[in-house]
């Protein structure tokens, strides 16, 4: 009987992921796809796509443009979300419910609408259309997700180790280096690359808050109009899955070191 | 005078470091600053200039309620806000209802490297969103991917053509750009649940159904409002997928708010627009929460 329920759950599992994962797997099949029509039949193999991304410089331009505000973005957002988690976790703090729920409200908004008040913010204030004004925007998306992934780790372990740590003579500075940060690593981690992916992914912001460098979604997107430019946009896609699967993997790798790590530390 | 001026440093130094809350304000209000400059400041200016008129390219600062009688007088706006709002209710039930026995699975079924599952789970949202909701099109499309498979069966002689540029097309895209954000939630308020009050439930003779409705799903139901907000209320206001897949009848309010930013140019009418989106959403999360506490009291 139990057997039977685990493969079930298993077979439903095995379809969500054909499901999650078949649009993905269109974007590489059409890359390699020796026609200018995203269309089936497909017609023969060919690498021209990725030959052609090497000359566009408008894409590499907004690959840079993304990687900047992306890894800036997921700093910033992971140190806000690092001190607003410590301080909702380990301080008994009056109304601290009331402004976590203030912090959250970036989520609670849809996007354009955040989108459109910066953007009203920026023009009424004179403020220049920049990569520094598109961070800004993300920033809003970053903090709330990097506090909440940071939070429920906090939640997660005991308070007696920080304060065994203190009692022990160790000051708040390394307390926090050699007993907190060491436990809520993965949090860290996941809070990186969860901030990054945000960032790296987001439109509708960046595409309200660009000046004249876009980032890569709002490339992509001003290329959708021109319909032979798509398969190189597909390649692109194909390359962006790959990599961030590697960096996901490497992500998980050194946090696994991280945890042996701590074990032999302590014998 | 040096002595004094120490006891001085030092006594403040210590009440700082007794008052606890003093300590967690001091620690959240970075964090504080940025949302109060990057949102609330933002806002208010949206809610202001919404009151405002623009001619041609300049704003005119005197006070009129013109936008908003736009809203309830032309009856476009009414009722793409209220085809916004039911796709998006379509949107939430769909997505959570099938992550969450993926979730289930993954909480109590998977055994080992349950991380591996999740980052299985994450990795197609790794890839732009524009270039997911563009697939859609290609998959669902008149040359598609369902298309051209069904034909190469003999199933089908004509293409079909209800796949795409319809509500539907924008409920299927959406349910699966917004998966994760709906996994996650619900796969964490599963994880955290104590394993021994499901066995005790089971020992104390609940069935495997009843046991799942009154001690498995009430205590994950934090999880399922987290996913159900995170999904419904971003949703509301997108205008990617309805742009690329939705046609004439999938047309959602972001576009139109986004069209008075963009060829419209109709500052305030967009900001107007936006507020009254907002109010909506807000009413209907507040009519969420409602029916969910009504479930909890009915269960327990």
């Amino acid at each position: 009987m139990k057997s039977r329920r685990i493969n079930s759950f298993a077979v439903y599992a095995v379809i969500y992921l054909i499901f999650l994962y078949l649009p993905v797997a269109v974007l590489p099949l059409f890359s390699f796809n020796d026609s200018s029509y995203v269309k089936f039949p497909l017609v023969g193999f060919t690498l021209k796509w990725y030959s052609q991304l090497a000359d566009s410089h408008g894409l590499q331009n907004a690959l840079v443009n993304s990687l900047k505000v992306g890894i800036s973005v997921a700093i910033i957002s992971t140190i806000l979300g690092i001190f607003a988690a410590k301080s909702v976790t380990r301080y008994r703090m009056r109304r601290s419910g009331l402004l976590v729920g203030f912090i959250m409200v970036p989520l609670v908004i849809p996007e354009i609408i955040l989108g459109i008040s910066l953007l009203m913010t920026f023009s009424i204030g004179g403020v220049k259309l920049s990569l520094i004004t598109i961070s800004i925007g993300h920033l809003m998306l970053c903090v709330p997700f990097s506090m909440l992934v940071l939070i429920s780790r906090m939640e997660g372990f005991d308070k007696s180790f920080e304060e065994a740590s203190l009692d022990l003579g160790e000051n708040a500075w390394w307390t926090f280096w050699r007993v907190t940060f060491p436990i809520i690593l993965p949090g860290v981690v996941a809070s990186l690359l969860l901030t990054f992916t945000i960032s790296f992914d987001e439109f509708v912001l960046a595409f309200f808050l660009s000046g004249t460098d876009a980032t890569l979604p709002v490339h992509i997107w001003s290329q959708l109009r021109f319909p032979e430019k798509l398969p190189s946009v597909l390649a692109l896609g194909a390359i962006i899955v790959v990599l961030s699967t590697v960096v996901i993997l490497v992500a998980e790798l050194i946090r696994r070191g991280g945890v042996q790590l701590n074990k032999q530390s302590k014998v | 005078m040096i002595s004094a001026d120490r006891t001085l440093v030092d006594k403040i130094r210590f009440q700082f470091r007794r008052s606890e809350s003093i300590r967690g304000y001091t620690l959240l209000s970075p964090t504080l600053l940025i949302i109060l400059l990057g949102l609330l400041f933002p806002l208010i200016i949206l809610f202001t200039l919404s009151f405002w008129k623009q001619e041609y390219v300049d704003l005119i600062q005197t006070f009129t309620l013109k936008n908003y009688g736009d809203f309830f007088e032309k009856k476009i706006y009414y009722l793409i806000l209220y085809r916004s709002i039911r796709i998006s209710a379509f949107v939430m039930f769909a997505t959570v209802l099938l992550a969450y026995p993926l979730a289930y699975f993954i909480a109590f079924h998977v055994q080992k490297n349950k991380m591996i599952w999740i980052i299985l789970v994450t990795i197609p949202f790794w890839t732009s969103y524009l270039l997911r909701v563009f697939s859609w099109k290609v998959i669902l499309g008149y040359n598609g991917v369902i298309n051209s498979s069904l034909q190469s069966l003999g199933l089908i002689s004509e293409p079909l053509e209800f796949l795409l540029y319809n509500p539907f097309a924008v409920v299927i895209t959406l349910a699966h750009a917004w998966a994760a954000v709906a996994i996650l939630p619900i796969y964490v308020s599963l994880e955290k649940i104590d394993r021994s009050l499901i066995e005790a439930s089971r020992d104390l003779g609940e069935s495997a159904v009843a046991t799942f409705i009154r001690v498995t799903l009430p205590l994950s139901l934090p999880g399922v409002i987290a996913a159900c907000l995170l999904v419904f209320i971003p949703t509301v206001g997108d205008y990617v997928t309805p742009a690329l897949v939705g046609g004439t009848r999938g047309i959602m309010i972001g576009n139109i708010i986004q069209s008075m930013f963009g060829k419209a140019l109709n500052w305030p009418l967009g900001a107007a627009l936006s507020i009254i989106s907002m109010i909506t959403v807000t009413a209907a999360v507040c009519l969420l929460l409602g029916a969910t506490q009504l479930f909890k009291k009915k269960v327990s």
